[in-house]
């Protein structure tokens, strides 16, 4: 992994903990554990809370016209992927 | 024997439901409730689980006209769905590929997978030119709803035809919708108030119900401008909130609702005003269904739905009238206004002191603390509520536990089997011992000190 990209993964990870008060500090994320349910444990609710704090963060808003919504939240890497994607800032 | 219709629609080419920006018509709808309904397996309970609201509507129908009854349970946990099976053992579930692509393969019951790509009755526009509507016995009973009951076994509360037509119909009425309108939800249908709110009022009142159930605030507001107005958002607090704050600009809309949490009046003016709608709130119960709404940015008084009535009387409050069938007791903390013991109009003053709301999703401490004690390690343990600061925020339970032989992970698993995600402890705290007093009883002062204690440990770095 290039270098930009594992400074925004950590980025991601810092912003995920300190979204939710997360009991955990940002390494502890696994980048390749599941965010949801099992793994990291965030709900729907979670899932909202960080969708808005990367709109603000990134300048982009997530969006969930097909099944996506899942493969995007499946885990810090994936996350950190489509945010590189279609980050506008 | 009376009898009210499937739909209130009345022409076979009128709109029942987008899907998307496709309309589907009555002529269709029906046809596509028919060849459903001759495919359902033999068992006559069911657990609706689709995704797309039209295949939920369409199922719904479908059971109802074949006189099968649907089961909403308040969650769909491994446990919780073992719980339906007993309550009723003949239970299967109807899934679309909306509920297997989330669900990742639906629950652990027989599954009849809803006919996606089977052909559809061709809709002929030469077909007859009225429709014919299945007319339904009120008295039938279309749904179980459970609430949580206090013994760990969830308490079934039946609807029946004629109450859950008149309820929506009224609520319709006071809303002003009728056949112009298209509703749009984000809350799903497999509960009452999406089941009442986008699903049954849509179809009763001759309106036209949006197939999608848009998650991020991006999407609905796109769902949102993609139908022709008049157009009405039913949402909740949560969801409210979010769109305030990540949309810089809202679709307009002509009638905004909202339920399952109170509202602040601060969120409900500024929705009126970014919206350009009005919002009314509803409130109900799983006994009685919606039974009151009101206009939050303008007064705080809950008006009730067409004849329906409070009534004190002693301890209890009743409600009665209108699309109740016999007078309910409600357990929430409620003012009537007006000098008499019957009123119309009443305040809000608190829920029930032993319910849980979080983010709309509805338990009572009872039942999950019968859920942590039954798990196997668990000597003792108790849910505690989080402290309120305002109703617009989103505030998780804490658990105290006495697990000696558990990990916090193993525990965490093992609740996530039995109680929905929302309501998981964070944190969850393990300790030697429960402060109980000499009669077994956990004084909630002892209990919130001990909190204390261990959350300032734990932002010390001291051990617990």
């Amino acid at each position: 992994m290039s270098e930009a990209s594992q400074e925004l993964q950590n980025d991601v990870a810092q912003l995920i903990v300190s979204t939710l008060n997360l009991d955990i500090s940002p390494e502890e994320i696994q980048p390749d554990t599941p965010l949801y349910g099992e793994g990291l444990g965030l709900d729907s609710i979670d899932i909202l809370e960080v969708a808005l704090a990367v709109s603000k963060h990134f300048g982009f808003q997530l969006r969930a016209d097909n099944a996506d919504n899942v493969r995007i939240f499946s885990s810090l890497a994936s996350l950190t992927q489509h945010i590189a994607a279609n980050r506008e800032k | 024997m009376s009898t009210l219709p499937l739909i209130a629609h009345r022409r076979p080419d009128a709109v029942v439901a987008w899907r998307g920006s496709t309309p589907v018509s009555v002529r269709q709808f029906l046809g596509e409730v028919d060849h459903v309904a001759g495919q359902l397996p033999p068992g006559q309970h069911v657990l609706n689980l689709c995704g797309d609201r039209y295949r939920f509507a369409v199922a719904l129908a479908a059971c109802i006209v074949s006189g099968r009854i649907s089961l909403l349970p308040s969650t769909h946990t491994p446990e919780m769905v073992r719980q339906m099976q007993r309550i009723a053992p003949d239970v299967f579930c109807i899934v679309d590929q909306d509920a297997v692509n989330k669900a990742g393969g639906g629950v652990d019951l027989p599954t009849f997978g809803y006919p996606e790509s089977a052909p559809m009755p061709a809709a002929n526009p030469a077909a007859a030119p009225t429709i014919n509507c299945p007319a339904i016995d009120c008295e039938q009973v279309i749904a179980l709803v459970f609430t949580s009951g206090s013994t760990g076994m969830p308490m079934p509360h039946v609807k029946r035809w004629g109450s859950l037509v008149h309820s929506v119909r009224a609520e319709a009425e006071r809303l002003g919708i009728g056949a112009a309108h298209a509703i749009l939800g984000t809350v799903p249908p497999q509960h009452m108030y999406g089941l009442e709110s986008t699903v049954l009022m849509p179809l009763q009142s001759g309106a036209v119900l949006h197939a999608g159930h848009p998650f991020y605030p991006a999407d609905i507001c796109a769902a949102l401008a993609s139908l022709p107005r008049p157009r009405v958002l039913v949402t909740t607090p949560y969801h409210l909130r979010a769109l305030l704050k990540d949309q810089a600009t809202l679709p307009a809309v002509d009638q905004l609702l909202s339920a399952t949490a109170p509202l602040s009046q601060d969120l409900a003016r500024e929705a009126e005003t970014r919206f350009g709608a009005p919002l009314h709130e509803i409130y109900g119960c799983t006994e009685t269904g919606q039974l009151a709404s009101r206009r939050t940015a303008s007064g705080l008084e809950w008006h009730t739905l067409a004849d329906v009535r409070l009534r004190r009387e002693g301890q209890t409050l009743w409600a009665e009238g209108g699309h109740i069938d016999s007078p309910t007791g409600l357990a929430d903390v409620i003012d009537l206004v007006g000098d008499g013991f019957v009123s119309t109009t009443f305040l809000l003053r608190g829920r029930h002191a032993d319910q849980v709301n979080i983010a709309g999703k509805r338990t009572s401490l009872a039942y999950l603390n019968h859920q942590l004690n039954a798990i196997p390690g668990v000597q003792d343990g108790v849910f505690l509520l989080p402290r309120e600061d305002g109703p617009d925020s989103i505030h998780r339970l804490t658990a105290l536990v006495v697990a000696p032989g558990l990990t916090p992970a193993a525990l965490t698993r093992a609740l996530r089997e039995r109680i929905d995600p929302v309501f998981l402890p964070r944190p969850l705290l393990f300790v030697e011992a429960l402060p109980r007093n000499a009669t077994g009883k956990l004084p909630s002062q002892i209990t919130q000190d001990l909190l204390a204690t261990l959350q300032a440990q734990a932002a010390t770095g001291m051990p617990a």
